[in-house]
């Protein structure tokens, strides 16, 4: 094992400035001013002077690691937590909201990360929820699909009927119903928490242009990401927190470097920090997939993954990347074709995993971890019948191998009888990478592994894959992010529509091309219609 | 795996929210369980007087707990591993009256005993099956095997109570190794390995983890279906055990028996802090849910009160002890999530 710190080097990403069109810093109206806002949780300060200056019609985004305090900040803007200390100001007034549906009434509305619709209801019932306009007791369906619709409108997405279940539609018409409820209410400002986490590139294009949409209605907009290349594009101001405190304030979007905005976020100066990458090892491949088909989500993948290699994967969501992934780990069933790994056919997740395939999937917290038992039982649920005699858990020993792990992981708190929940995202995720590194893996099937990762522990991780390459694992590795996918991978796989269309050395192909390859008769509106497969 | 060496210990809480949670829980029904008795001693001040008495009425206190305090066992490893066994009364009456059949108890008390363990386990399993293969939501498979299975039971008996004709098994009841009846040692022996299955066995961390959740408990190559499987055959494995000793106390099975067992069972697991959506419970919990249970009904017979109000005061604990919990809950979820 080689020393696991990331090597820390600055590497400046700005992204060409666009077309200056926006509004400028014109005499915009403050509509939200926090000044030393505090709230403590028994133990935890997890905010400790918040300063924030929101301007009507202005993009505001907040900046901050995983712990940072974004999450407490948008909760007591939202009435769900009540600030300790400090002042709120709400369009002249002091606000205090004492519960969400005050703040919904002063005209803060809050779309989060998860997004909280009612898969049951349609449209129309989900963007009234909670004011339903009734007459009698009895719903007006009539006068709300038809408010809903306008509202639609509003959103430029006039094509999604009111009256389509919410289930139904993808992960991007979700959130434009989520939009549609904040303006049912009138909303002033629009607080988004990661809003293109679960979008697909194009998806964040018209998210865009929503936005903009709403900015120009004088709506003023809190945007939260991870990406920076984002908030270069869609935002005015930045302000940046670290520990619960606000490190700088309204800091050009645009024109900010990216050096500056990172350093006040972590205290050092990292982005996309990949490590060196080594010569591909000729061998023959660890995994072999032939063939592999499943109806309405993938055709004919065939790919192949040797000892040592990392393999990415690049595509939109929807084309069939992550299907691919659980498809070859075994937990969908395949139509047709066949998986090897060395040489034996795989069937079944039980099989793949005795056989030495782990799996980092997509979604972290439904998929992989038990949040409420600890990290040391999350690490060991693929291994602990290993750990096991005569069928008695080893649970000491399993800590000791756990700690072992989490040293290996930089895991943060070490303690490894917390539970899950308690940790940040990329720690989280780091508990599940350290699952397969307990369980001897021979290849690990990576799904977006650094969503919602912080800038720091990204840089982490992708030392950890590169470690575990280094010792001879495969890897095969899905991510949204093609600097990832280019960064990461020896060789890169795209797929559009279910079909790998394109196979190259990672040195041989650039972002664009990938793009270029991605997009090409890329999903318009009509698919948030249409609805791709879950 | 790594040639690093682990750094010095940190100094480290292990597990101190949780552990206290559930001790906290667990004073909180001993502390009720004291409170219940001392209204005893308050209410009936000349029994409590008499010591032979007082040691009497806590071993008939804790003889009553033996039968539902296993079939609870059971249950609270369904629950925890996310589902529910409605069946568990109607389980408990199918394998009572199929082991007092003539033709069975020709078989003398072993073979009893062991028709009693195989219906129990044997209909257990079929739930399993119809849940984990079938894929039947547990509360419909169970709530149809209730049904079932008590109409099976009045068929087989032709709705007549069948005396058992057999003093080994009638002397299970009266049996008293050391002073204390062969039931109680039975329910400890129970709940002893219960708890060593849950808190240290491989099988116990399964079924916290496809309690907890499924998907990641499958994607960890753990075999979900086969092991729900099994809970639903465990806890029919503890029917069989429990028709067994009801059998044993009433000298007799009929279809009838162990009625509302479910409901007993699921309130004591409840109350004893197992989560009804699954991955979290105690086995300690819920024996004392069982106790506190039991403790009622006696003090309810010593005072000579009617069965309703003993209902309504237990439906009241019920609800009183689901409610703190979730105040508890909410708050400790509060305080995580900041």
């Amino acid at each position: 094992m080689t020393e696991p710190a990331p090597a820390l080097k600055t590497d400046e990403t700005v992204p060409a400035p666009p077309p200056a069109d926006e509004p400028g810093d014109g005499p915009h109206d403050v509509v939200l001013r926090l000044t030393d806002v505090v709230k403590t949780f028994p133990g935890v300060r997890a905010l400790d002077g918040v300063q924030l200056e929101v301007r009507a019609g202005e993009v505001h985004c907040l900046l901050g690691q995983n712990g940072a305090g974004k999450s407490t900040l948008i909760k007591t803007l939202a009435g769900v937590h009540h600030a300790d200390g400090g002042e709120i100001t709400w369009l002249g007034q002091p606000f205090a909201p004492a519960n969400p549906q005050a703040a919904m009434r002063a005209g803060i509305a809050t779309i989060y990360q998860e997004l909280d619709l009612v898969d049951d209801l349609n449209v129309a019932e989900n963007a009234f929820l909670g004011h339903e306009d009734a007459r009698f007791g009895f719903s007006r369906r009539r006068a709300a699909a038809q408010k809903t619709r306008e509202i639609l409108s509003r959103l430029g997405h006039p094509e999604i009927p009111p009256r389509t279940h919410v289930r139904d539609l993808p992960a991007a018409g979700k959130q434009i119903v989520s939009m549609a409820r904040a303006l049912s209410h009138d909303a002033k400002l629009i607080v988004m928490d990661e809003p293109s986490a679960v979008l697909a590139h194009d998806e964040v294009g018209n998210l865009f242009r929503i936005i903009q949409g709403l900015t120009a209605q004088g709506i003023a907009v809190i945007y939260i990401s991870h990406r920076l290349e984002e908030i270069r594009e869609i935002g005015d101001r930045v302000t940046v927190l670290k520990d619960g405190r606000t490190t700088a304030a309204n800091l050009p979007a645009r024109t900010t470097p990216t050096r500056d905005l990172v350093s006040r976020m972590t205290g050092r100066s990292i982005e996309y920090v990949f490590p060196p990458r080594r010569p591909a090892t000729e061998e023959k491949p660890l995994l072999v997939v032939e063939g592999l088909s499943r109806k309405g989500e993938f055709a004919d993948a065939n790919l192949t993954v040797a000892p040592g290699e990392i393999v990415g994967i690049a595509g939109l969501v929807g084309s069939g990347r992550s299907e691919l992934l659980e498809t070859i780990f075994g937990a969908r069933r395949a139509d047709a074709g066949t998986v090897t790994l060395n040489g034996k056919r795989v069937t079944g997740v039980g099989r793949a995993v005795r056989q030495g395939m782990g799996m980092a999937p997509e979604e972290r917290k439904s998929q992989a971890l038990l949040l409420d038992e600890p990290i040391y039982k999350n690490m060991t649920l693929a291994s602990f019948s290993g750990f096991a005699k005569a069928g008695f858990t080893d649970a000491s020993g399993e800590r000791k191998a756990a700690e072992k792990t989490a040293d290996l992981l930089e895991l943060r708190p070490r303690d490894v009888t917390r539970p899950v929940r308690t940790l940040s995202g990329g720690n989280q995720q780091k508990v599940v990478v350290g699952r397969w590194l307990l369980d001897d893996t021979k290849l690990l099937l990576l799904d977006e592994p650094t969503r919602g990762v912080d800038v720091g522990a990204r840089a982490e991780l992708y030392q950890v894959i590169h470690d575990l390459a280094a010792r001879g694992v495969g890897v095969l590795l899905v991510s949204s992010e093609v600097p990832e996918v280019l960064g990461l991978a020896d060789r890169v796989l795209v797929m559009r529509e279910g079909r790998i269309i394109h196979e190259a050395p990672a040195e041989q192909i650039d972002e664009a091309a990938v793009l270029d390859l991605v997009m090409a008769g890329s999903l318009t509106t009509e698919s948030i219609l249409e609805g791709e497969p879950a | 795996m790594t040639t690093q060496t682990a750094p010095p210990e940190a100094p480290t809480k292990p597990e101190r929210r949780k552990l206290d949670e559930n001790t906290l829980r667990n004073l909180g029904l001993v502390g009720v369980l004291v409170l219940l008795i001392v209204v005893g001693i308050i209410t009936k001040p000349d029994l409590y007087s008499d010591p032979t008495w007082v040691k009497n009425n806590f071993l008939t206190i804790l003889q009553q707990a033996s039968a539902i305090g296993v079939v609870t066992v059971g249950m609270t490893f369904v629950i925890i591993g996310g589902g529910i066994d409605l069946s568990v009364g109607a389980i408990v009456a199918i394998a009572g009256v199929w082991s007092t059949t003539l033709a069975t108890q020709s078989y003398g008390a072993g073979g009893m005993i062991f028709t009693a363990i195989i219906v129990g386990t044997v209909v257990g399993l079929v739930n399993g099956v119809l849940i984990a293969y079938g894929k039947l939501v547990s509360f419909i498979a169970t709530l149809a095997m209730m049904v079932a299975a008590r109409g099976l039971a009045a068929q087989i008996s032709g709705k007549q109570t069948q005396i058992s004709t057999n003093s080994t098994i009638n002397d299970i009841a009266s049996t008293r190794p050391l002073g204390i009846p062969l039931l109680v040692w039975i329910l400890a022996v129970v709940v002893l390995l219960g708890w060593v299955l849950l808190n240290r066995t491989t099988f116990g961390r399964r079924t916290v983890a496809v309690g907890g959740n499924p998907e990641a408990a499958r994607l960890a190559g753990i075999n979900v279906k086969r092991h729900t499987m099994l809970l639903f055959a465990l806890s029919g494995l503890c029917c069989g055990i429990a028709a067994i000793m009801l059998t044993s106390q009433a000298t007799s099975a009929q279809a009838a028996m162990a009625n509302l067992y479910e409901l007993d069972a699921i309130a004591a697991a409840i109350i004893g802090g197992t989560l009804l959506s699954g991955g979290r419970g105690t086995i300690v919990g819920a024996l004392f849910g069982v106790l506190v249970f039991s403790t009622i009904t006696n003090l309810f017979a010593i005072n000579n009160l009617p069965t309703e109000v003993q209902n309504m005061v237990k439906g009241g604990i019920i609800v009183a002890a689901v409610l703190i919990q979730q105040f508890r809950f909410q708050s400790l979820t509060k305080l995580l999530k900041r």
